[in-house]
């Protein structure tokens, strides 16, 4: 079943949602416990507070510039774009970013929050430890006791970040309910927020949850679309005519596009494909799953006729989720944005290429990214520019990398 | 609308507060271990002592629950368990029983799946009472909440230690049936209340409501049983039935002999003290 509609007449703006009760179109909204809800409103509110107050936005911007390292750098990559021949491809290399990813934008924002909301404890969950590592590392900073949710099936596939981690200062539990994957590792720590919802904040990692968080976490990773426009305006003089990022639960992507929705530019979401999107080892949800409802809110879920939420598969334990977030769901079927699919196999074979064309070992996650702008830069023009979001550092992906390659280190 | 003319729910709390007891509410997943069993626990729970029945829906991610419960739902699904089973296992119950009320209880996925109005309507025509769903609050009532009521079945909701005075009230509009005190912040199967406490939330409560209240969430003997009983028209047991689903299987997850009789013999040692 797909509702997918290329059909749609555009809209005015596609930079309006979401509405006053958290909904893209039908997507979104707050399915969640009743002991929650309160909180959830609580957050609303105090995030709508702080949007508009110009000391939260000052603290904002001063640890994004003095802590994060923002701007992030727009890279034009020369000898990419000379290999593959078509369109000029640039990076958005929000890998430089302290802790190796975009993630900490979203972290930021959020401890920043719950600062000012009086929250004296932090919860997470992550899946391949990016998101871990970045909420550790700003409880570290802001002197914050921090708990994070990791899959144990995860635990054993990520043992850096789960060092990283504990040398942050943050418990990791290991979740076993379940598969003890990302999804298991949400519900556990959605299970602690009911249990501690006097003191405890719930640093979700991406686009996805009840609402406010899809829009809170869009706005917050903003950031990185925001400079884009700023950067490749002052390189080229103009807006670029195509974006790609990867798609797990999408914050990446979710930021770059986002400044860009309402602009003449092509826009592609590339989910992972694992062993194809034909098979059922795959984490693509838009490709291969349908309207559902999950972790509060309504998007598209891998799941089977019952309703039951079935396994995602991807090289990449970051894309490992079978929702994605509401937002991606609506420009799904409003055709705004294109969706796409690439393998694990052709992740790595665009992994390799990154390293040896411009000297960088890109995450397996934007490395999905990259497969598809193989494929698509060459079918573009010399004169037509390409961003991707190189949303995050391959460091923590060497050891499954040399095992997918055969390689023992 | 189902062709019970009759309110199964409200006939039994009028019966309950004319023998002046508090009625036991018991909880089993559906399908749980598998599908026959399950159905064979089902139909013993009335004559053990339970006056109302939830019925679990099982779901993948039961994100409000425990791990017992949460457990239960896996092994219903890996024995063919699904929401039209569970329907199957509520038709084949009202063939031998017509009064004791059933409440399915879950998340809202497999329902949305299954299609909201053909759900409402199979469900009542099964011979289904109401509805506790655990991840629709008031904000979402267009999605299931108007339909069920439309199609005459009770929606429950749960308040809970968080649900605040402003709440409260928007809580109980739409409520009928019975209003579910769930009495810690927390999930399913782990820490308990103290009575004081749930006395006090109850007294607010019915401050502004005429339901029956029936209190659930970690209450796992008799004695708290007896206790919840004096304060409120209902107590629900849940995981402790569960687990002693689970404590009678064998290594392989299979049923032991002795599985239904050891649940029932449970159910009757909680029924003892408020009957």
């Amino acid at each position: 079943m797909s509702l997918n509609n290329t059909n749609n007449p555009p809209l005015e703006s596609y930079r309006s949602g979401p509405d006053d009760r958290g909904h893209f179109g039908i997507f979104g909204g707050r399915f969640v416990a009743e002991t929650l809800m309160p909180l959830i409103l609580e957050l609303e509110a105090a995030y709508a507070e702080a949007k508009n107050s110009t000391s939260f936005q000052a603290d904002f911007d001063y640890y994004a510039a003095h802590y994060i390292g923002r701007p992030s750098p727009l890279y034009f990559a020369e000898r990419l774009t000379e290999h593959l021949g078509g369109a000029k491809i640039y990076f958005k290399r929000d890998e430089l970013n302290h802790t190796g990813a975009h993630k900490i934008n979203n972290t930021l924002g959020q401890i920043l929050l719950a600062k000012r909301m009086g929250k004296t404890r932090i919860i997470a969950e992550t899946g391949a430890g990016q998101h871990g590592v970045a909420t550790a590392t700003v409880c570290a900073l802001f002197d914050l006791p921090c708990v994070v949710y990791m899959g144990a099936t995860d635990i054993e596939r990520q043992a850096p970040n789960v060092f990283r981690m504990k040398l942050l200062g943050a418990e990791v539990i290991p979740v076993t309910s379940g598969t003890g994957t990302l999804k298991d590792a949400m519900n556990d720590a959605l299970r602690d927020w009911v249990a501690n919802v006097e003191d405890t904040f719930y640093i979700i990692g991406t686009v996805a949850g009840p609402h406010p968080y899809p829009m809170m976490v869009r706005d917050f990773q903003s950031v990185i679309g925001v400079e884009t426009r700023e950067q490749i305006e002052l390189a080229e003089g103009r807006l670029p005519d195509a974006l790609v990022a990867c798609i797990g639960g999408g914050s990446n992507a979710m930021g770059l596009f986002h400044p860009f929705l309402d602009e003449k530019v092509r826009i592609i979401g590339v989910e992972a494909g694992g062993l194809g999107v034909n098979t059922d080892k795959h984490a693509a949800s838009l490709t291969g799953g349908h309207p559902g409802v999950l972790h509060g809110n309504r998007t598209y879920l891998l799941q089977n006729d019952d309703g039951q939420i079935t396994d995602a598969h991807s090289i990449s334990a970051g894309l490992d989720y079978p929702g994605i977030g509401p937002e991606h769901a609506w420009l799904h079927d409003q055709g705004r944005v294109e969706y796409v699919s690439v393998t694990d196999e052709e992740a790595l074979e665009a992994f390799q290429l990154c390293c040896r064309t411009e000297g960088i070992i890109p995450a397996l996650e934007p490395a999905h990214a990259l497969a598809h702008v193989v494929k698509l830069a060459p079918e573009m023009d010399r004169e037509q520019i390409l961003v991707m979001n190189l949303c995050g550092r391959g460091d923590k992906d060497i050891f499954a990398i040399a095992e997918s390659l055969g390689v023992k280190i | 609308m189902s062709d019970n003319t009759t309110d199964r729910v409200a006939s039994t709390f009028s019966r309950l507060s004319k023998e002046h007891r508090a009625g036991l509410v018991t909880f089993i997943t559906a399908g749980d271990p598998n599908l026959q069993t399950s159905l064979e626990i089902l139909q013993r729970l009335p004559s053990a002592g339970a006056d109302i029945i939830e019925i679990g829906m099982p779901f993948s991610d039961p994100m409000a629950d425990g791990p017992a419960i949460q457990a239960a739902s896996l092994r219903s699904l890996a024995n063919g368990g699904s929401l039209r089973a569970t329907l199957e296992m509520v038709r084949a119950f009202r063939e031998k029983n017509q009064t004791t009320p059933l409440i399915l209880m879950g998340y809202f996925n497999p329902i949305y799946q299954y299609g909201t109005t053909q759900f409402v309507n199979d469900a009542a025509n099964a011979g289904v009472d109401g509805l506790i769903m655990v991840d629709l609050p008031p904000e979402e009532d267009d999605e299931l909440c108007d339909p069920a009521r439309t199609a005459g079945l009770h929606w429950i909701r749960l308040v809970t230690p968080t649900t605040n005075e402003s709440r409260l009230s928007d809580v109980l509009a739409n409520s009928s049936g019975f209003v579910y005190y769930v009495s810690i912040a927390g999930i399913t199967g782990t820490q308990s209340a103290a009575a004081a406490s749930i006395e006090k939330a109850v007294h607010h409560i019915k401050a502004k409501s005429d339901l029956p209240v029936a209190v659930g969430f970690g209450i796992k003997t008799r004695e708290q049983v007896k206790e919840i009983g004096n304060i409120a028209e209902g107590v629900v047991v849940g995981s402790a039935i569960v687990n002693e689903i689970e404590q009678n299987l064998d290594p392989n997850g299979q049923p032991k002999a002795h599985l239904v009789e050891s649940v029932i013999s449970l159910v009757r040692s909680l029924a003892t003290d408020s009957v």
